[in-house]
């Protein structure tokens, strides 16, 4: 799914040497005149440090958004309800699972190993899209998750496609295009619950209300506090800012809530009409950082779930080093 | 038709094993060793969960049957066919791949013999399902041959694997005394008796080549039962599962 941008940045990431920090400058020039042409910088070609520390961070990022992203949705794959719905859950679950694994592709060719990047994941080290630290708790939730996290996704994917580096714009295209087809499952089975019995009406409302919060949270910090912003832009790695990805979600999805006659739990949301710019209520960004630093309510679920997954694996990976090996034949 | 009842009862068998190793397969979505594995078993979930909806979609629409996903999400455990061999949990992934392996293996054979069904439907059917399950094959045998001959661990689970499924996975082989004679007559299938010893014909060379030994099959006994209903305990937290949702309110629309 899921960029959920720029939400984070190492606070134990190795300190570089002096001269590591130093680009030479002529290079530097020619590369921001590349980028500034707008051409797309490839694997082998020169770039500044700082360039691929942040492409690593943010790709290896949104890989593991991918991974863990499946997790909440996965667990309601054997509850969905009848065969449509469930055999559509699988394939867009799978399909997560085969983004995770496009982005870790497009990672490693800037250096980092899959394993590397995983090992930070579990380890605590690289993070991921702070949305999926929360729980998924009914079926409506999935509806949720499915339309508006989807969707949330596809604005910031979208934007990042058209960034600098050649690998991560391809495989955002690809995204993109599946993540448009995951869209319109989650908002075909939030609409029959919308349109459905009161009961399920009163369950893709509960859903909404529970996720509102996560999903202003999505789109990372407003402009205003948000740091190392401005060369990113330059270079092409950041291609719009947080606040401009939330209205835009907001112009785009809020009416369609809004037509279906459900509510949002934000008095303050409201289009304004002279700056044509959504207003809403600050949601809490001290629980954002709560919940980045891992005091989520499912942080250390996802994480143990993970960790459980690749200590079962185990076996299978060390296998897979030994193509071809025999088994020792006993001597007598 | 006269032997309207033996094709339900063949097809009930065929479709609840499907849908329960394809709700099985699902489980491994996200959780694979590696994540070629997560996708390879969550697009076998999918054909598998596929093929049981096409087979309870032959019920309903040529035999009279209810719909598919009533008649698969609200049907009592008892009234389920599966074998015990589905029902299993996943366990860790070398019983999950050598079930696979083996069920498919006898899916496929089962298939193949339905291309020349006089019961039109499954003519249709397996010429769809055929190209599926040649990957699902190519699949299992590779990861088995793979596994098999890469180091000591990696030999004795699949070796470990292989001794305790092969009674259940004789199981799906399991004849219902009361249709099966009607089936082979009417030329529905060859019947399970055939369809075991093909079966056994095709996993054969895929255990040589992995260096396994099958156990001599003449002294196993296969793990008869699901076909009259009577389960493995796992089976019940299962299908509750698997209704939660839609049995919140079954008349609703999902």
């Amino acid at each position: 799914m899921y960029g959920g941008g720029y939400i984070f940045d190492e606070p134990n990431g190795k300190q570089l040497r002096e001269e590591q920090q130093h680009d030479e400058p002529e290079k530097l020039a020619a590369f921001e005149e590349r980028i500034a042409r707008g051409e797309k910088i490839e694997p082998g070609d020169w770039m500044p440090v700082e360039y691929r520390r942040q492409l690593i961070r943010l790709i290896e990022q949104h890989a593991h958004s991918e991974v863990i992203g499946a997790l909440p949705e996965g667990t309601w794959i054997t509850r969905a309800p009848g065969f449509k719905r469930k055999l559509a859950l699988i394939a867009k679950v799978q399909d997560e699972i085969g983004h995770g694994q496009l982005l870790y592709n497009a990672a490693e060719t800037l250096g980092k190993s899959r394993e590397a990047m995983i090992n930070d994941m579990l380890s605590g080290k690289s993070k991921y899209s702070n949305v999926f630290n929360y729980p998924a708790e009914t079926w409506a939730d999935v509806t949720v998750i499915g339309f508006l996290i989807d969707a949330a996704a596809i604005v910031n994917q979208v934007a990042n496609a058209k960034g600098s580096y050649g690998p991560y714009c391809r495989a955002l295209e690809r995204i993109c295009y599946e993540e448009s087809f995951h869209l319109k499952q989650g908002h075909d089975a939030f609409i029959e619950l919308a349109a459905g019995t009161p009961a399920q009406r009163d369950m893709v409302q509960d859903a909404l209300n529970r996720w509102w919060q996560p999903i202003m949270h999505f789109f990372g910090p407003p402009d205003k506090s948000s740091q190392h912003s401005e060369k990113l832009m330059q270079w092409k790695v950041k291609m719009a800012s947080n606040d401009e990805m939330r209205n835009q979600f907001l112009e785009s999805y809020v009416p369609k809530i809004w037509e279906l006659g459900l509510t949002l739990p934000d008095p303050n949301l409201r289009k304004n009409a002279d700056t044509g710019r959504w207003e809403y209520s600050d949601p809490d960004w001290d629980e954002f950082f709560r919940v980045i630093n891992g005091g989520g309510p499912c942080n250390e679920e996802r994480l143990r779930v993970r960790k459980w997954a690749e200590e079962q694996g185990r076996w299978v990976r060390k296998a897979l080093m030994n193509p071809g090996q025999k088994r020792a034949m006993p001597v007598a | 038709m006269s032997n309207n009842a033996a094709l339900k009862d063949l097809i009930i068998k065929m479709a609840d094993d499907e849908l329960i190793l394809g709700h099985r397969n699902s489980e491994w979505t996200g959780l694979g060793p590696v994540m070629e594995e997560d996708i390879a078993f969550s697009s076998m979930a999918q054909d598998k969960i596929g093929h049981a909806w096409a087979l309870y979609r032959i019920l309903h629409e040529d035999l009279g049957g209810e719909h598919p996903d009533r008649f698969a999400f609200i049907r009592s455990e008892k009234a389920f066919q599966s074998s015990h061999l589905v029902e299993l949990p996943n366990g860790e992934y070398d019983f999950s791949l050598m079930r696979h392996f083996l069920f498919d293996q006898a899916e496929t054979v089962r298939y193949e013999s339905l291309q020349n069904s006089s019961f039109a439907p499954f003519q249709l059917l397996s010429k769809k399902v055929k190209g599926e399950l040649k990957y699902h094959t190519l699949h299992a045998d590779a990861w088995i041959m793979q596994l098999s001959n890469a180091g000591e661990e990696s030999y004795a689970r699949m070796q470990t694997a292989l001794n305790n499924t092969i009674a259940l996975a004789a199981g799906i082989f399991e004849a219902s005394p009361e249709h099966e004679a009607t089936l082979i007559a009417d030329k529905v299938y060859p019947g399970e008796k055939e369809l075991y010893h093909r079966w056994q014909e095709r996993i054969y060379p895929v255990l040589v080549k992995s260096s396994l030994n099958l156990p001599d099959m003449s002294t196993i006994t296969p793990v008869y039962g699901g076909r009259q209903g009577f389960h493995t305990e796992y089976l019940q937290p299962l299908l509750k599962e698997m209704g939660e949702v839609f049995n919140l309110d079954t008349e609703a629309s999902w």
